[in-house]
C-alpha cells in the first residue's frame, strides 16, 4: 500500500470536496442538499481511506511511515509528509469528526451553506496537513493556514459577539505564531534544513534551545490553551457555530499538545527539562483555577470549554512529566478529549437548535421529555469526569500516575481536579437534565432526531469502548513514546543533566 | 462460573437499560415533527406537553405509592423486572456454589483473565477476576442481598412508572459491585469503586423530580470523590513503591517495601503508612466514616431498597473490604492502624448520638448503618481483620432486612416515613414487625442471633489489643452499643407499639404487603439469626486458618483472635448489659412514660438541637469548602479571566491601540502651519543630536 501517497490523498481529498462543491449554483434547497451530501460524502470516505493508515501502521516502527518527499522551494525546503505513532491517531481522530460535524450542520446553519462548508473542507485538510508535515516549515503553514476557515467560521456563522470572539482568536494565536516563525528561520540558519527527522537528530546549542523553546512554547501554549493565555477560548466556543466548537475542541486544541510532543521535547530537551517545573505550576494552575470557575458559568458552552482548559493542564501536565505513563496518558487524554468534548459540544448544540439558548438557567428537567437525550448526556459527563470505564479515565489517570512519579505536590494537586470536575459537570448536569420540567418553552421540545442519534451513538460508542479497551491506542503510540523519551534522556545524559528515573 | 456470576447481572442491566431506553424514547417522540431548515421546534404547540404531570405530589412519599394509577408503567417493565431478578438469582445460587467450593479447606484461589486494559510502560493491568475466600464471602453478601432487594423491589416499585430503568440501575450496582470485590488489581477496584458511586448517584436521584434527591445525589458523588482523592493517590504511590498494580505482585513484596520511605510531598514518609492512609481517605469516603460522613444520610432520598442494598449492605461496605484485601500492607503500618481506629471508633460514637434524636425511620438506620461501619474499622485498625468481616457479613442480612422492613413500613402507612406519625402498626403488619423484632434484636447484639457473635468479637478485640487508640475505641463502641441498643429499640417502639399517630384514613389503608416483599424479608430474617451461629467458627474461630487460607494477612504477632477469649468476664458481658441498659430506658422513655423524652429535649435544648442537626457538619462544610469553592470560582472568573488577563491582555492592548490612533488621528489637523511648526521641531532636534554626537 506504501507505493501511493496515502497521506497527500487523505490531506487534500477535503479540498477535492470543496473544489466540487464551488461547482454548486444557486441557493435553494437543491443546490443546499447537494453541498450537504457532496461534503458528507466526501468526508465519510476521507474517513475511511485514513482507516487505511490505522490498518497498515506499523506498530512496533517507531519513525515515520507512509513517508512522502518532494522537492519544494529549492531543494532544502521540502515537501515532505510522514506519520509516526504519536500523530497518527490525531489524523484518524480529525478524519472521523468531520463527518460528524457535516451532518450536525445540516440545519442549523441557514446562511451561506456551501461557503460553510468550503471552509470546514479546507480546515480538514489543513488539520490534516498538520499532523502529517515532516516539514517544518509545511508544518508552519498548514498550522497558520488553519487558523483562517477557523476565523471565518467564527466570524461569519458564529453568535451574537462573534467578530469580538474571532478577532481575540486570532490575535491570541497569531501573537504565538509569529516567535514561532521567527524561531523556525533560526533553526534554518542553524541546521540548514526544515526536515523534521533531520532535526529530532540534530543538537542545538543549550543557550539556543531556551529561546527557541519559549518561541515554540508561545505559539503552542495559546494553541493549548494553557492559563493565563486561555481567555479566548471560552468566547470562541460561545461564539462558534456547534460544528465549530467541535473541531475547535475536538482537534485545534490537540495541535498544542502535538507540537509540544513534536518539536518542544525531542528538538529542545535541555530547555524542556528546565521548563518543566515552569510548566507543571501553569499546568496546576490551569486544572484548579479553571475548575473553579467551571462551577460558576451560567452559560453551557463557557462551562465546558472551561473544563476543557482543565483537561489540558492534565496533557501538559503529563507530557512534561516524561515518562511512558505520562506521554501515552497525555496523547490518550487528548484523544479521549477529542470525542468527549466534541460530544459535549454536539450535545448543547442539539438543545441549542431547539430553544436558541445556551443559558443553564434556561433549561432543568428535560429528562422527562428527552431520555435519549439525557442518556447520551450522561455518558459524556461521565466521561468528562474521568469515570472509569469511560476514555476519560485512561487519560486521565495514567497523566496523574506520571506526574507523581516526578513531583507528588504536582499530583496532588492536579488530583484535586477529579473533585472539582465532578462538582461542575454534575452541577451542569442536574440544572439541565434533572428536575421538573415547567419551563412552558420546553414543553413541546423533542427528542434526539435520528439524525442526532446518528452522531451521538459512535461517540458514545467509542468513549465507553476505549475506556475499556484502550490497548489498540497503547499499541500505536508504544513504540514511539518509548523512542521518544529514549532520545530525550540520552540527550539529558550527553548534556551532563541528570536523567529522572527511566521508564 | 466465575465470570456468569459477575456478568449475567451486567447483562441483565443492558437489557433492561434497553427497555427503558427505547421505550421512553418511544413514547417521547410520539408526534415528533420532521427535521427541516423551518423552526421545527419552536413554539408552535403540539398539544402534547400536558400529557406529564407535575411533581409527584408528596413531599417525602418514599414510593410513590400516593398516587394510584396516574402514569401508566413504562412498556416492558414486567420483562425488565423478571429478567434482571432471575439473572441475579442465578448468579447468587452461583455465588454460594463459589463460596463453599473456595470457603471449603481445599478451596483455592481461582483467577480469570477477562481482558487486557491498560499497557503503558511498566504499568500493566488486566480485566481479571480474583476469586479468594474474602472475595467468594462478598459475592455472597452481594449476590443474595441483590437478588433479594430485586425481588421486594418487583412488589415496592410496582406503582412506579420508571420500573425498567430501576432495575436496570440495581443491576448495574450490582455488576460494579461485582466488580470491586473481584478485582485483581487496583485499578479494577477502582473501575468498581466509582461504578457503585455512579449506580448509588443514579439510584439516590432516581426520583429526579425532585431537588432533594438531585442535590443527595449529588453531595454524595461528590463527597465519594474526596475520598477518590486519597484512593487514587494512595494506587500512584503504591504503583512507585512497587512498581505494579496487582495484588498478587504487590503482596508478594510487602516485606521488601517495609520500612522504606517515600518522598511524599515534601517530606520523606514511611512508604507503607502513607500508602495505607491514603488508601483509607478512600475507604472513608465510601463507607462514611466521620468528616466524610455527610452524605450518607442525605442518600436516604432515593427508593428504600436502594438504601437496603447500597448503603446498609453493599456499597458502604466496599471501604471496610479494601481494607481487608490491603490487610497485608496495613498488618505492616501500625500508624495508620492507628488512625483507622480512631476514625472507626468515632463514627461508631458519633454516629450512634445522632440516630438517638432522629424522627425519620430511614434516617434512623442510616445513622445505625455509619456507626456499624465504625464497629468495623474498629476491629480492621486493632488487626482483627476476621471480626469486621465477619461483621460485615452479618450486618449485610440485619441490616438490609431492617431497610425492608422500613420499607414495608412505608409501604403500608402510604409513604410516611416520620416515627412520630406512626405506632400502634404492630398488629396490622405483623410479618413486617416480627422480621423487623429479629433485626432489631440481630443488630443490637442479643444472644445467639447474628450481631451478638461479630460485634461481641469487635468490642472484645478493642479491650485486648495493644494500639494507642484501642482503649479509646472500646470505651466509645461500648458506649455506642448502648446507643445502639436505645435507638433500635426507639425505632420499634415508636412505629409499632403505643397508640396509632396516624389519621384515620391512613390507618384504615395499613395493609400487610404482598408475598413478593414478604418473602426477602424471611429470607434475610434466617441470615440474620443464622449467620452468625453458622459461620463464627470459620470467620473467627477455629477454623480461621483453614477458611481464610491467607486472604486476610496477619502477622505473626497477631493472635488478637486468640487472646479475645481470655478476656475478663466483665468485659465479656458489657455488650449484652449494654443491650438490655438500651432496651429498658427505650422501654421507659416510649412504652411506660412517653412524655420523658419531651422533656428531657426541652431541658437539654442545646445537646438536642447539636444531636439533631447532626453536630452540624453539613453547616460547616457549607461554609468552610462549598461558599468559599463558589466565591473564589466568581472570584477567579471576573476578576482573574476578566479584569486582569483580558484586561490587561487583548482587550486592554485593543483599547490601548485605538486610544493611541485616536491621538494620532487628532495630530493630522489639516493646517499647514501645525506640520511646518513639527517638521521645524524635527530639524532641530536631528541637528542638535549631530552636533553632540558628531
Amino acid at each position: 500500500m506504501t507505493d501511493w501517497p496515502i497521506l497527500s490523498t487523505v490531506t487534500f481529498l477535503p479540498t477535492v470536496g470543496a473544489l466540487l462543491i464551488l461547482l454548486v449554483r444557486g441557493d435553494d434547497a437543491a443546490s443546499r442538499r447537494n453541498v450537504y451530501w457532496i461534503a458528507l460524502w466526501t468526508t465519510i470516505v476521507t474517513f475511511l481511506v485514513s482507516l487505511l493508515i490505522w490498518i497498515d501502521f506499523d506498530n512496533a516502527n517507531a519513525g515515520f511511515q507512509f513517508v512522502e518527499r518532494t522537492e519544494w522551494l529549492g531543494g532544502r525546503i521540502g515537501y515532505s509528509m510522514g506519520v509516526d505513532g504519536i500523530s497518527m491517531l490525531f489524523v484518524i481522530l480529525t478524519t472521523f469528526l468531520m463527518p460528524i460535524c457535516v451532518v450536525a450542520s445540516k440545519y442549523s446553519v441557514k446562511k451561506r451553506f456551501a461557503e460553510y462548508m468550503i471552509a470546514f473542507l479546507i480546515l480538514e485538510t489543513l488539520m490534516i496537513g498538520v499532523f502529517c508535515a515532516t516539514d517544518l516549515l509545511l508544518f508552519y503553514v498548514f498550522f497558520e493556514g488553519g487558523l483562517i476557515p477557523m476565523f471565518l467560521i467564527i466570524g461569519i456563522w458564529g453568535g451574537a459577539r462573534r467578530v469580538y470572539a474571532a478577532f481575540k482568536f486570532f490575535l491570541y494565536t497569531l501573537l504565538g505564531s509569529v516567535l514561532m516563525l521567527l524561531a523556525i528561520m533560526a533553526m534554518y540558519i542553524q541546521a540548514g534544513t526544515t526536515d523534521i527527522p533531520t532535526l529530532l537528530q540534530f543538537q542545538f546549542p543549550a543557550s539556543m534551545q531556551t529561546w527557541l523553546w519559549i518561541a515554540f512554547f508561545a505559539s503552542f501554549a495559546v494553541k493549548m490553551p494553557m492559563w493565563p493565555v486561555h481567555t479566548w477560548l471560552p468566547d470562541a466556543h460561545v461564539e462558534a457555530p456547534t460544528a465549530g466548537s467541535v473541531i475547535l475542541a475536538g482537534v485545534l486544541l490537540k495541535m498544542g499538545g502535538y507540537g509540544f510532543l513534536r518539536f518542544s521535547l525531542p528538538m529542545f530537551p535541555i530547555a524542556s527539562a528546565d521548563f518543566a517545573p515552569f510548566i507543571y505550576t501553569l499546568s496546576v494552575i490551569a486544572i484548579i483555577y479553571t475548575s473553579l470557575v467551571a462551577l460558576m458559568q451560567q452559560d453551557m458552552k463557557k462551562l465546558i470549554a472551561y473544563s476543557s482548559v482543565a483537561h489540558m493542564g492534565y496533557v501538559t501536565m503529563g507530557i512534561f512529566a516524561m515518562n511512558p505513563q505520562g506521554v501515552e496518558g497525555a496523547i490518550f487524554q487528548m484523544l479521549s478529549h477529542g470525542i468527549v468534548s466534541g460530544a459535549l459540544f454536539l450535545c448543547v448544540g442539539v438543545i441549542y437548535d431547539r430553544m436558541h439558548t445556551r443559558e443553564i438557567a434556561a433549561y432543568g428537567g428535560l429528562v422527562n421529555r428527552m431520555p435519549f437525550y439525557a442518556f447520551a448526556f450522561l455518558v459524556f459527563t461521565m466521561a468528562n469526569v474521568g469515570l472509569p470505564g469511560t476514555s476519560g479515565f485512561v487519560g486521565e489517570f495514567l497523566t496523574l500516575i506520571g506526574i507523581f512519579r516526578v513531583n507528588t505536590w504536582v499530583a496532588a494537586f492536579a488530583t484535586t481536579g477529579v473533585i472539582l470536575s465532578a462538582s461542575y459537570a454534575l452541577w451542569l448536569y442536574r440544572k439541565v437534565i434533572f428536575g421538573v420540567l415547567d419551563k412552558a418553552a420546553l414543553k413541546s421540545i423533542f427528542d434526539l432526531s435520528r439524525r442526532e442519534v446518528a452522531i451521538l451513538v459512535p461517540l458514545i460508542v467509542l468513549t465507553i469502548f476505549f475506556g475499556v479497551y484502550p490497548i489498540p491506542v497503547f499499541n500505536v503510540t508504544g513504540q514511539a513514546v518509548d523512542n521518544l523519551i529514549t532520545n530525550y534522556q540520552a540527550a539529558l545524559s550527553a548534556a551532563g543533566k541528570l536523567a529522572l528515573a527511566a521508564q | 462460573m466465575y465470570s456468569a456470576i459477575v456478568f449475567l447481572p451486567l447483562i441483565g442491566a443492558l437489557i433492561a437499560g434497553v427497555i427503558a431506553l427505547s421505550g421512553s424514547y418511544r413514547a417521547a417522540m410520539v408526534g415528533a415533527p420532521k427535521e427541516s431548515l423551518a423552526d421545527a421546534h419552536g413554539h408552535d404547540a403540539h398539544g402534547h406537553a400536558d400529557h406529564h404531570h407535575d411533581d409527584h405530589g408528596h413531599g417525602h412519599d418514599d414510593h410513590g405509592h400516593g398516587d394510584h394509577g396516574h402514569h401508566a408503567a413504562a412498556p416492558g417493565s414486567r420483562p425488565a423486572e423478571l429478567i434482571t431478578t432471575g439473572l441475579l438469582l442465578v448468579s447468587a445460587v452461583l455465588s454460594w456454589i463459589a463460596f463453599l467450593t473456595i470457603g471449603s479447606p481445599e478451596g483455592e484461589t481461582v483467577r480469570v483473565k477477562v481482558l487486557p486494559w491498560v499497557a503503558s510502560g511498566t504499568l500493566t493491568f488486566d480485566w481479571a477476576l480474583r476469586i479468594d475466600t474474602l472475595t467468594a464471602m462478598m459475592l455472597v453478601v452481594v449476590t443474595s442481598v441483590s437478588s433479594l432487594v430485586h425481588l421486594y423491589s418487583i412488589g415496592y416499585m410496582s406503582h412506579d412508572e420508571h420500573r425498567p430503568r430501576f432495575f436496570a440501575y440495581l443491576s448495574l450496582f450490582t455488576f460494579a459491585m461485582l466488580m470491586l470485590v473481584t478485582s485483581d488489581n487496583l485499578f479494577q477496584m477502582f473501575f468498581g469503586w466509582e461504578g457503585v458511586g455512579l449506580a448509588s448517584y443514579l439510584l439516590i436521584g432516581f426520583w429526579f423530580k425532585r431537588p432533594s434527591a438531585n442535590a443527595a445525589a449529588i453531595k454524595a458523588f461528590v463527597v465519594n470523590r474526596v475520598g477518590d482523592f486519597g484512593f487514587a493517590l494512595g494506587i500512584f504511590a503504591i504503583f512507585v513503591m512497587f512498581g505494579s498494580v496487582d495484588f498478587e505482585t504487590i503482596f508478594a513484596n510487602t516485606s521488601s517495601v517495609a520500612g522504606q520511605t517515600i518522598h511524599f510531598l515534601s517530606w520523606d514518609l514511611d512508604a507503607l503508612t502513607v500508602i495505607c492512609i491514603l488508601l483509607f481517605i478512600g475507604a472513608m469516603g465510601k463507607s462514611a466514616q466521620f468528616l466524610l460522613h455527610t452524605w450518607l444520610p442525605d442518600a436516604m432520598e432515593g427508593p428504600t431498597p436502594v438504601s437496603a442494598l447500597i448503603h446498609a449492605a453493599t456499597m458502604v461496605t466496599a471501604g471496610v473490604f479494601m481494607v481487608a484485601r490491603m490487610s497485608p500492607l496495613f498488618e505492616l503500618a501500625p500508624t495508620a492502624l492507628t488512625v483507622v481506629t480512631f476514625f472507626g471508633a468515632t463514627t461508631a460514637f458519633f454516629a450512634a448520638t445522632v440516630g438517638l434524636v432522629q424522627n425519620d425511620i430511614k434516617r434512623v438506620i442510616a445513622y445505625s448503618t455509619c456507626s456499624q461501619l465504625g464497629y468495623m474499622f474498629v476491629a480492621l485498625g486493632v488487626g482483627a481483620y476476621g471480626a469486621g468481616v465477619f461483621h460485615l457479613f452479618t450486618h449485610a442480612f440485619f441490616k438490609a432486612l431492617l431497610f425492608l422492613g422500613a420499607g414495608s413500613v412505608i409501604h403500608a402507612v402510604s409513604g410516611e416515613q416520620d416515627m412520630r406519625k406512626m405506632g400502634g402498626l404492630w398488629k396490622k403488619i405483623p410479618v413486617t414487625y416480627w422480621t423487623m423484632m429479629i433485626g432489631t434484636l440481630a443488630l443490637t447484639g442479643f444472644p445467639l442471633t447474628a450481631g451478638y457473635y461479630s460485634k461481641d468479637a469487635i468490642i472484645e478485640s478493642a479491650f485486648v489489643a495493644h494500639n494507642a487508640f484501642s482503649g479509646y475505641a472500646f470505651v466509645l463502641v461500648v458506649a455506642a452499643a448502648l446507643m445502639t441498643s436505645f435507638y433500635s429499640w426507639r425505632l420499634v417502639f415508636m412505629t409499632f407499639h403505643g397508640k396509632p399517630r396516624a389519621s384515620e384514613e391512613v390507618m384504615s389503608h395499613v395493609h400487610e404487603s404482598p408475598l413478593v416483599m414478604t418473602i426477602p424479608l424471611y429470607a434475610l430474617s434466617i441470615g440474620a439469626i443464622f449467620a452468625g451461629m453458622v459461620f463464627a467458627n470459620q470467620f473467627i474461630g477455629e477454623g480461621y486458618d483453614q477458611f481464610w487460607k491467607g486472604a486476610l494477612f496477619t502477622g505473626p504477632e497477631n493472635h488478637i483472635l486468640h487472646e479475645i477469649h481470655g478476656v475478663p468476664a466483665l468485659v465479656k458481658y458489657s455488650p449484652f448489659i449494654m443491650m438490655v441498659i438500651g432496651f429498658l430506658v427505650a422501654y421507659w422513655f416510649y412504652i411506660r412514660s412517653p412524655e420523658t423524652p419531651k422533656r428531657l429535649a426541652a431541658e437539654q435544648p442545646v445537646l438536642y438541637r447539636f444531636l439533631l442537626n447532626k453536630w452540624y457538619f453539613d453547616e460547616i462544610y457549607d461554609f468552610l469548602f462549598v461558599r468559599p469553592a463558589k466565591w473564589l470560582g466568581r472570584f477567579l472568573w471576573k476578576k482573574g479571566d476578566g479584569w486582569l488577563i483580558d484586561g490587561f491582555g487583548p482587550d486592554g492592548i485593543s483599547a490601548r491601540v485605538v486610544d493611541v490612533t485616536n491621538r494620532v488621528v487628532r495630530l493630522q489637523s489639516g493646517y499647514v502651519y501645525h506640520y511646518a511648526f513639527a517638521m521645524l521641531i524635527g530639524v532641530a532636534a536631528l541637528v542638535t543630536w549631530m552636533m553632540f554626537a558628531g
